[in-house]
């Protein structure tokens, strides 16, 4: 069992949890995650390793409640306790070295990037940041992102702050405007990964983006987080979750994400109209 | 002591397990074979032929002293019996429902020559039984502490078997499980309706009776290296037994498709996860109208088999090679056909076929012909052109073997490995890193429960020969 230290709402939907975890908070590098279980009759999801604390043996995770899983989890408080832990898994993110990079993010993808963030920081890069999310309060981690960057921008598509649009616009202004940037790191959702791909291959411009696959393990013994990348075959838990996005199929990817819509949505109705307590209401 | 003369003990035909029946098994998960009640028991071990030279036991690859349990059988001292098979088989419970005796112990049974062999496995099975609901199982006794820490890494047969013997030997044991539940595929793998999990919880509660320390979601090579069990967590021995999880698939087209899974991911999300209880559950599973599973092995079995329960109207088994050839148990095969499987023998499967949606809508096949034998001494199989024909089903199972996990390989250096990544030991177990043991399906590639459970304990006594020469 691992326990909750702290909780706290970043946005209406996204939290953040210190969780008990002395084995794997000395182990994080940035871009590993974890795979966890919420209770005994739940499944294993995977969520990345925002920061860690090994001292005091706890890691830090930010959650958006978008299913089942994710949303009984933000019902979770400080004192409670998770049935299930493991990791660190997945390949650490390549952190390049005093270079220009341009860190992507979008929507809880920007939890994700941030240790990559702070770590290309750290390591004496130039960062140039975007900090994407649908409306306002779906920006997340902003003064967090802002100090480990040299410059950086938050776009919403509403417009309701920051600069009204989507990411890749603010990216190409700058790839145009000839800032240098070597190397471009994308997280969010997959036709945002998809469309900075797409920008970034015409100006050559290497791109890692995190694979967001269905998981099952999280250690390679499934497959069921296969993607294509340039042709092959590869699980996104043990050769990614990082790849490179110019040869990345996300075409099928988002299909095959897709797979079990059916099931997903079944296992939320039944958690949101449980009989007893509104769970929509204590969560929000 | 049983009077008969050899020549009246032939005459009594081999008995047969009282069985769920086949179109009602075939729609729920409990176990399909409730084993021989106490009669047919004695009926059965009385057919023994009680030879000087018992050969069965050689048959057996731990030696189970198989004439003298059977003869404590007929004596009706079944607990006995059992500490009888206990003294080298750790699990039998386990093994007499899912070890292939027809190629090991029942195939030399003297009986055999003429007759059916003794039903050695469900004997094996029954005394397990008889001692589990009578509750007469003793922890055995820890005679002496000793010095010196060992780390056992993975759950399966061969590393519970390593654990308890190490921990009979008087050593502290700690084991490292990756996934949340302990068991390897005898957990994830091999389904409810052949292996009860019951019988697999009390084997791990016995095992943490024996002071054995378990910690789960704890993956080696990540959460802890090799070489930190040894500097950091001051364990003088470290035995390997990570199993081979890692799922190949055919490289045919279409395997990215919606509804293509391989058997570990199908098996694991529906034995592990609990799939056929959902949405109690919450792991989903998907399954169309009809289903293929390709390969002829026990995994492939479970899948077809787990696939109708669910409730595939029609459940295909695809394999390219015939019949005799298949590797499954012999068994599973039977109850397989009983439950309405259907086989499609010398079938190869070229290509699996999309609706445009990315979700499963046919595959592809082949018909196979036997050609001239191959390099594993079989006949090769070759193709019939202009055979192909599409077989319509919406999920494909693929069941075609499966290697080492590579992640403990790629995090202990200088630990050697083969061409096909499993761990190279030498007689005892021992890999070329001193203190590093390992066994199972890690050294064997996918191999057999009793195989991972004689390298496990194997290992345990070179360990132990490891440790007191270390203490000298
Ligand atoms: C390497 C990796 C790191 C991630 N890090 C974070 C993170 O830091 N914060 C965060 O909020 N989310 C993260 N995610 C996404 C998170 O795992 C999914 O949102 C979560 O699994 C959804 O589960 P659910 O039951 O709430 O929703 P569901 O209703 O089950 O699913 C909603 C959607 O989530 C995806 N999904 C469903 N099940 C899984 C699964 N077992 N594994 C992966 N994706 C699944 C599917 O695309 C599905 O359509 C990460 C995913 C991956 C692969
Ligand atoms: C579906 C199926 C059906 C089968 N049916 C039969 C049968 O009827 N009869 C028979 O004799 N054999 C059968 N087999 C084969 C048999 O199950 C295996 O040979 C046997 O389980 C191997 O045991 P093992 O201890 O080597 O490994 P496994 O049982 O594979 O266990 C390995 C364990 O190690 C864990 N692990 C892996 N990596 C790490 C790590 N880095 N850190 C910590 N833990 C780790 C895994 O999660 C797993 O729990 C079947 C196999 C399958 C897949
Ligand atoms: S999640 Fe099972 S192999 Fe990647």
């Amino acid at each position: 069992m691992f326990k909750i230290i702290e909780k706290e709402f970043l946005a209406p939907t996204v939290a953040r949890f210190v969780i008990e975890a002395p084995f794997i908070a000395p182990k994080r590098k940035p871009g590993n995650f974890v795979m966890l279980r919420v209770g005994k009759t739940g499944e294993r999801i995977p969520i990345t390793l925002v920061d860690s604390d090994v001292t005091k043996g706890t890691i830090t995770l930010i959650v958006q409640g978008i299913g089942k899983t994710t949303k009984e989890l933000l019902t979770k408080s400080a004192g409670d306790f998770l049935s299930d832990v493991v990791g660190p898994l997945g390949n650490p993110t390549p952190i390049l070295e005093k270079k220009t990079v341009a860190c992507i993010g979008g929507g809880v993808g920007t939890a994700e990037l941030f240790p990559i963030t702070k770590a290309l920081n750290d390591a004496g890069c130039r960062v140039y940041s975007i900090i994407g999310g649908r409306s306002k309060e779906l920006v997340i981690l902003e003064n967090e992102m802002k100090r480990s960057s040299h410059t950086a921008v938050v776009t919403t598509d509403d417009g309701s702050y920051g600069r009204k649009g989507i990411v890749t616009e603010p990216l190409k202004e700058w790839l145009d405007a000839k800032t240098g940037i070597e190397a471009v790191y994308a997280i969010g959702p997959l036709p945002m990964m998809r469309a900075v791909s797409n920008l970034t291959k015409n100006y050559g411009v290497k791109t890692y983006v995190s694979l967001n696959a269905i998981m099952v393990d999280g250690t390679g013994m499934c497959g069921g987080c296969r993607v294509t990348v340039a042709g092959k075959m590869k699980f996104a838990c043990v050769d990614g979750p990082e790849f490179d996005g110019h040869d990345v199929d996300f075409d099928e990817m988002i299909l095959r994400n897709r797979s079990y819509a059916a099931g997903e949505k079944t296992v939320l109705d039944r958690f949101e109209h449980a009989p007893g307590e509104c769970r929509l209401e204590k969560m929000v | 002591m049983n009077t008969m003369k050899a020549s009246e003990r032939m005459k009594i035909p081999r008995q047969h397990s009282i069985e769920q029946n086949a179109e009602k098994r075939s729609h729920n998960f409990e176990e399909v074979s409730l084993g021989l009640d106490e009669v047919l028991a004695l009926t059965e071990a009385s057919r023994c032929l009680e030879c000087k030279d018992p050969i069965c036991m050689e048959g057996c690859p731990v030696n189970v002293d198989i004439k003298s349990f059977v003869q404590l059988v007929n004596e009706k001292k079944f607990v006995d019996a059992v500490k009888k098979i206990r003294e080298s088989n750790f699990l039998p419970a386990i093994c007499g429902r899912v070890c292939p005796q027809e190629e090991q112990c029942e195939n030399v049974c003297t009986l055999g020559k003429k007759h059916d062999p003794v039903a050695i496995g469900k004997l094996e099975r029954f005394v397990a039984d008889y001692e589990m609901k009578s509750g007469q199982f003793t922890i055995p006794q820890i005679e002496t502490k000793r010095e010196g820490k060992v780390a056992v890494v993975g759950s399966g047969p061969s590393g519970l078997t390593c654990a308890a013997e190490l921990a009979k030997y008087g050593y502290a044991v700690t084991l490292f499980e990756a996934l949340h539940e302990v068991g390897g595929v005898l957990r994830y793998g091999i389904p409810e309706f052949r292996l009860p999990r019951t019988i697999l919880d009390i084997e791990v509660e016995r095992i943490q009776a024996l002071g054995v320390k378990i910690y789960t979601n704890f993956v080696i090579g990540r959460t802890a290296t090799v070489d930190e069990l040894f500097k950091e967590w001051g364990f003088s021995a470290v035995f390997l037994g990570t199993g081979a999880g890692t799922p190949h698939f055919m490289g045919i087209p279409g395997e990215s498709l919606n509804g293509v899974y391989s058997a570990n991911e199908f098996l694991t999300r529906v034995n592990l996860m609990k799939a056929y209880k959902f949405p109690e559950y919450d792991t989903p599973i998907r399954l169309g109208k009809n289903v293929a599973v390709i390969g002829g092995g026990n995994t492939a079995m479970d899948g077809v088999r787990t696939s109708k329960r669910l409730g595939a109207e029609k459940a295909y088994l695809v394999y390219r090679r015939s019949r005799a050839e298949m590797p499954a148990r012999l068994e599973e095969v039977h109850h397989a056909e009983e439950e309405g499987i259907e086989f499609l023998m010398l079938t190869n499967p070229t290509k699996i076929l999309s609706d445009g949606n990315n979700n499963v809508v046919g595959m592809e096949c082949q018909k196979m012909e036997l050609g001239e034998p191959d390099a594993s001494g079989r006949r090769k199989p070759v193709p019939i052109s202009g055979s192909e024909f599409v077989l319509e089903v919406q999920t494909v199972i693929e069941a075609v073997g499966q290697a080492p996990n590579p992640i403990i390989q790629a995090t202990t250096p200088g630990l050697e490995t083969s061409k096909r990544s499993t761990v190279v030991v030498g007689e005892k177990q021992q890999t070329n890193r001193p203190g590093i043991f390992a066994g199972g399906d890690l050294t064997r590639g996918g191999a057999t429960v009793i195989l991972a459970m004689r390298d496990g304990k194997e290992a345990a006594a070179a360990i132990h020969g490891y440790l007191l020469e270390r203490s000298k």
